[in-house]
């Protein structure tokens, strides 16, 4: 045996970092936002990530937990994500004030391949929570507007109170170089001024696409994969740039716990971005 | 490699000399199996084995050991689980196991855990013999090259020694005189002669080269569901395999509530809540789908991947199922050779 293959050459990867909770507020019920920053000045901005990476969080007593970083890393030092309160770990995140200290790891998994998708359409589809790792795609792609060619987003909620950063896209409606259409199933306002209808119902909105050059990026709750890759099929976007990003229960994010395993390949390495072939391909991803 | 001899009387004035290096840990008694155990009394240890109730990654990964020791000034790493040891009687296909943990651990993320144990422990391989629930030969393991500091040939009066590193020749070197460089023509005969004996015992086999294929042709196979329903989700099969290395983590808090550790503890993907997400979503509810998972694993996975299966044909499974699934059955059922004996017994036994 060559001991040498054996030395450890890498930092232990399950230490957190210790991170600020710079602002938190409700975006809904039982979604909130955090903005969060590396205590540390150095490593807080030498934190790089790729859009739809995610990040394991943790709260010392309660636990830790993967979650998807909302922000873009064109804007370095500053970390965002979207929580939903579902479990235990979520929950004593929710109890956390600005200025509470998180623990943070990462960023892990492959991210959304930004590089194949310049000079290309973006279509956007969100649902619900599915937000939190698309707007971080988004926000890339306007702070690198000229890299890409048709920025849209199709989002759809439940109802407007729950519509995750619904204000945000609502001004983002304002902008020239984006075409963003919202939806939701149900106005129980009476002053939502948006489309009502599920997010599939937005399609006939979309100006027509140039198929092959074009990648759609979908994120929601299991319900809607079927229903949006239907119709993401029928406008002959390629399986193959047809990209998703799954859920899985992830307790290391480097690939040795098992916990997201799916055949052969780990979600936290190999994913959590997958396209329509691997889901075609592999059995079991949705 | 360099070969020696050490006569078998030997053998235990060298093991003293070791346990005075580091903790000596070899295999025991326990009830009517063998156990993996720190040495006191050399007494104790056995030298005639097949499998341990548990593989030796027991040694590398415990059951359960702090990763973290935590405070409100955050976290100290915990790597008491990794002291100085010296591991004596290791079979071929447990050095496989390590070998397979090895790439596993070192494969995108380094594991500091698994790697500093492995580091901190000098590996003495022991021959042995194999009895009707072992296949090493089937998967290849049943002879080493690489993976241990010394490696030791049971030819009755004598061992043959292999020196597989320099800490291993470091060993030698604390009693020299306990070894004979010079092998005889009728020893190396001996040997030849044991190896073919040896290779003769084993009584079954299974063709590993055919599992990738097979795993994916009958993925939907009524198969599984049968075994499924037989399967009591107990996460024994785990527990045993030398290459199972799922585990989870425990966020543990002293009365006080200010200290505590993140315990690492042994997990299985037979269990029920292995796939679950907060919010209740199981990917895996079906017992038939998780087992489905664990055999993707040892027949298919690995071998896509790695060239190789990750089973060593010890037979820890074969003996500690309770209901009977394992990889030969599985195997072999999915060869097409079922063996009606185990399919009648399940049905009778257990599906009812």
């Amino acid at each position: 045996m060559n001991r040498e293959d054996n030395i450890i050459t890498q930092a232990n990867p399950f230490i957190p970092e210790p991170a600020r909770i710079v602002r938190t507020y409700h975006l809904t019920d039982d979604v909130k936002f955090f903005q969060v920053r590396i205590v540390d000045m150095e490593k807080a901005l030498s934190f790089q990530y790729r859009a739809g990476q995610f990040a394991m969080i943790s709260i010392l007593g309660a636990g830790e937990a993967p979650f998807s970083i909302s922000s873009t890393p064109s804007r370095p030092g500053l970390l965002e994500f979207c929580i939903r309160k579902v479990g235990s770990v979520t929950e004593a995140i929710f109890r956390l004030k600005e200025n509470d200290l998180v623990g943070i790891r990462g960023p892990y998994g492959n991210g959304f391949p930004v590089d194949q998708m310049k000079d290309k359409d973006i279509l956007i589809v969100v649902g619900g929570l599915g937000a939190a790792p698309l707007r971080s795609v988004l926000l890339y792609s306007l702070d690198n507007r000229d890299q890409f060619r048709r920025v849209i987003v199709l989002h759809g909620a439940k109802r407007p109170a729950e519509m995750i950063f619904r204000e945000e896209f609502l001004s983002l409606k304002q902008r020239e170089d984006l075409e963003c259409h919202l939806a939701v199933d149900a106005d129980d306002t009476g002053q939502w001024t948006e489309n009502v209808g599920v997010v599939t119902t937005l399609f006939p909105l979309v100006k027509k696409l140039d198929p092959a050059n074009t990648f759609a990026l979908v994120c929601g709750p299991p319900v809607m994969y079927k229903f949006v890759l239907k119709e993401l099929i029928k406008l002959n976007i390629p399986k193959d740039q047809i990209l998703m990003t799954l859920e899985r229960r992830m307790k290391c994010g480097v690939g040795k716990c098992g916990h997201c395993a799916i055949d052969y390949i780990y979600t936290c390495l190999d994913g959590p971005v997958f396209t329509y072939w691997d889901v075609i391909h592999m059995r079991e991803l949705i | 490699m360099r070969i020696i001899k050490l006569k078998k009387n030997n053998l235990f004035p060298f093991l003293e000399i070791l346990s005075e290096k580091a903790d000596l840990w070899a295999p025991v008694k326990k009830g009517d199996k063998h156990a993996f155990q720190k040495i006191s009394d050399f007494s104790q240890i056995e030298m005639n084995t097949t499998r341990t109730i548990l593989p030796p990654r027991k040694i590398f990964l415990p059951p359960s050991f702090s990763m973290f020791n935590t405070s409100e000034k955050g976290y100290t790493e915990d790597f008491s689980h990794a002291s100085k040891k010296i591991l004596f009687g290791i079979h071929p296909c447990d050095i496989h196991g390590l070998l397979i943990l090895d790439d596993f651990h070192k494969q995108a993320f380094h594991d500091p855990y698994y790697l500093k144990a492995r580091e901190n422990t000098l590996i003495i391989g022991l021959s042995c013999w194999p009895d009707e629930n072992c296949f090493a030969k089937s998967t290849n393991t049943h002879i080493v090259e690489e993976g241990f500091d010394l490696f030791l040939t049971n030819l009755e009066d004598f061992f043959l020694v292999w020196i597989g590193s320099s800490q291993g020749d470091d060993l030698i070197r604390l009693r020299p005189e306990l070894f004979d460089e010079n092998l005889a023509d009728r020893d190396i005969q001996k040997y030849i002669r044991w190896q073919a004996e040896r290779d003769k015992a084993y009584t079954w086999d299974l063709n590993f080269t055919a599992m990738p294929d097979l795993m994916e042709l009958k993925y939907r196979d009524p198969l599984w569901e049968k075994l499924g329903d037989a399967c009591l989700a107990c996460g024994s099969c785990s527990s045993v395999c030398p290459t199972c290395n799922c585990y989870n983590i425990m966020d543990k808090q002293f009365l006080g509530g200010k200290d505590g550790n993140l315990v690492r503890h042994w997990d299985s993907c037979t269990l029920e809540e292995y796939s679950e997400v907060a919010g209740g979503e199981n990917f895996r509810e079906k017992r038939s789908a998780r087992l489905k998972l664990w055999y993707t694993h040892k027949l298919q996975a690995y071998i896509s991947k790695y060239g190789k299966p990750s089973c060593v044909g010890c037979g820890r499974c074969i003996v500690t199922c309770p209901v009977g699934i394992n990889v030969r059955t599985v195997g072999k059922a999915l060869l097409g050779e079922e063996e009606d004996a185990f399919w009648a017994r399940l049905h009778r036994e257990v599906t009812k």
